[in-house]
């Protein structure tokens, strides 16, 4: 287990400095200056100029990415061109809707994936098995806007049922919190479900091939106990790995929904700093957003090879 | 005996064309197939379908709902949505097939590099893991943000996230077969490396790397509209899915078909692909059918 997980954390390190290196080079890399593309369509020279000197741009490439690994390294992701503020503090303020729209997609994905997918892979062949497999195939082809302005349609008729718009926090409302969460979270989720219902249903199929499924049977388990216990449980890791990958499917997700709903998350903070061309934001996000699912990922691992002694890489 | 031999043996029942059969046992990647053909070739003889012009504007007809003149009605500037939605399936079909192709070329020769040639695995490998560590709609978006957006643009940016997927396919693919005997074999005899790759090596991948740009194109014409609906997508005076989409949005209350038309178009498209690549995996790959 320890140098598993010595090893497991070390190979993390490799990924991160590779996002690192891609964030830094795509602004130098891309054609044109960069500090013209940081100073927007309207500057003038002296303002590219300024630009220039002040982010160091006129430096060796290799020393101004020193420069900036370090300031990154000490938890400085760079300032606003556009507010001037630091990025770190606008993406903190950002945090709270995604992250509990991320949260509820997944559970609400999670909830509703794996019983259909055992079911389909219990049912296997049957009409219950191709209604839920047609289900998720129709469901992962429905963009998400789409379904999310429907949402958006159908109950912005309704009036008060329930809000099409916008974000409340945790800690002003629980009640308005939750409310101002579920349609985000339907037309965002119905995605995600149909991946992992398909993950589950796949695996599902695989473990319930296994002898001791038959052993199982065989002794007289009840079937909900051999479905759960025995099958599920073994079919978990796969699923699990599934959902901790999918996060990067998610958050792209998350992007579009929050676009929808006018939800002020980190997807939006993204949009206006791509189209101000606010450089550093978008570069903090990325580098945030990769650090989050390189570390989910990692936890997800480090979990399994606790629990179940055989994983190995 | 001596009856069967003078009178020729009764012939089997005529068989069907071996094509037919095989898609016979595939109702529905069948089905898929089809509902592709129709919706590419309605793109591609969009001239021929509707004399009208996805561009020309006629301000009095502004949100018209669906009726004779306009089967699917008019957006906010008067255009007819119906030429929109099929002269925009042009542009949202040719982004998907040049990424799949794209991304396809560029993963195939990366991935044989990765596969074949230990010193270059480690460091290919590493950037592969560093660029699906973002999201890819993150990445795409963070790409467009870098000059003047253009269809090319557009599919660069897409292109490049889908990349890794396809290096370590290939990749997989390039490391089981090297250590086949008929692989030590051929080199035993003195087959030299290019002959080796394109006779012994690349065949293996063509099965999975089919499939793969299968689902690369769905993904590709949903990023493309994803990034046109978030508004950093395709330049908005061309009319691609997306762009439809994202134009009729700022009307949706008012004329809900300005989104629902494109919409369903652009998810039609999106199942068709998928429908179809699940089947060829299914006919192609059983390795990959049992992973999902």
């Amino acid at each position: 287990m320890g140098a598993y997980a010595i090893r497991r954390i070390l190979a993390t390190v490799p990924v991160m400095a590779v996002v690192a290196v891609i964030v830094f080079l795509m602004l130098h890399l891309s054609p044109g200056d960069p500090a013209a593309i940081l100073a927007g369509d309207q500057a003038t020279s002296d303002d590219i100029a300024a630009i220039r000197g002040r982010l160091g741009l006129d430096r060796p490439l290799l020393q101004q990415f020193m420069l900036w690994l370090g300031q990154l390294l000490s938890g400085d992701l760079g300032t606003s061109i556009y507010l001037n503020r630091p990025v770190l503090g606008l993406i903190m303020e950002r945090v709270e809707p995604t992250l509990a729209l991320a949260v509820s997609t997944m559970v609400f994905a999670v909830l509703l994936a794996v019983p259909m997918g055992v079911l389909a892979a219990w049912r296997a062949g049957t009409w219950v098995d191709q209604t839920i497999m047609a289900l998720s195939v129709v469901a992962f082809s429905v963009p998400v806007f789409l379904i999310g302005q429907g949402l958006v349609v159908g109950f912005a008729l309704t009036f008060d049922l329930l809000p099409v718009q916008g974000f409340v926090s945790l800690g002003d409302d629980v009640v308005a919190f939750a409310r101002h969460l579920v349609l985000p979270t339907i037309s965002l989720g119905l995605v995600y479900t149909a991946l992992l219902a398909r993950i589950t249903r796949a695996t599902m199929l695989e473990v319930l091939n296994e002898d001791f499924i038959r052993t199982a049977r065989a002794k007289g388990l009840a079937e909900p106990r051999v479905l759960i216990l025995h099958a599920l449980k073994n079919a978990s890791v796969p699923i699990v790995t599934t959902i901790g990958l999918g996060i990067a499917l998610l958050i792209g997700g998350v992007v579009v929904t929050e676009s929808v709903f006018a939800i002020p998350g980190i997807g939006r903070l993204t949009i206006e700093a791509v189209l101000q061309r606010d450089y550093p934001v978008i570069q903090g996000v990325i580098l945030v957003v990769a650090g989050v699912y390189v570390l989910v990922n990692l936890g997800i691992d480090l979990t399994y090879s606790a629990l179940d002694p055989r994983i190995r890489y | 005996m001596s009856a069967a031999i003078e009178k020729p043996l009764a012939l089997p029942a005529p068989r069907r064309p071996g094509w037919l059969r095989r898609l016979r046992r595939y109702p529905l990647p069948t089905l898929g197939g089809v509902l592709l053909l129709l919706l590419v070739l309605s793109t591609l003889f969009a001239p021929w379908i509707t004399s009208r012009d996805p561009i020309e504007m006629e301000v009095i007809d502004r949100l018209l709902p669906p009726g004779a003149d306009h089967p699917f009605g008019t957006d906010a500037y008067g255009r007819d949505l119906f030429a929109r939605v099929l002269y925009g399936g042009r542009v949202s079909l040719l982004i998907g097939v040049t990424v799949a192709l794209a991304s396809t070329v560029l993963g195939l020769v990366i991935g044989v590099v990765a596969g074949y040639f230990r010193l270059a695995d480690a460091v290919i490998m590493r950037v592969m893991d560093g660029l699906m560590a973002i999201p890819g709609i993150l990445l795409a978006i963070a790409l467009m943000s870098l000059t003047r957006a253009s269809l090319w643009v557009v599919v660069i940016a897409i292109t490049i996230p889908e990349i890794p997927r396809v290096v370590r396919l290939v990749r997989a693919v390039v490391l089981t077969v090297r250590e086949q005997t008929y692989i030590q074999a051929a080199s035993a005899i003195g087959t030299r490396f290019p002959r080796l790759m394109r006779l012994h090596i690349l065949p293996s991948t063509f099965a999975p790397l089919i499939v793969q740009a299968t689902y690369i194109c769905a993904s590709a014409v949903l990023t493309e509209a994803y990034l046109s609906f978030l508004g950093v997508g395709t330049p908005p005076e061309i009319p691609s899915w997306g762009n439809v989409i994202a134009d009729g949005r700022l009307y949706v209350q008012l004329a809900f078909w300005n989104v629902l038309f494109p919409g369903i178009a652009l998810a039609l498209m999106v199942l068709s692909v998928n429908v179809l690549g699940d089947g060829l995996r299914d006919a192609l790959d059983p390795r990959l059918a049992r992973r999902l």
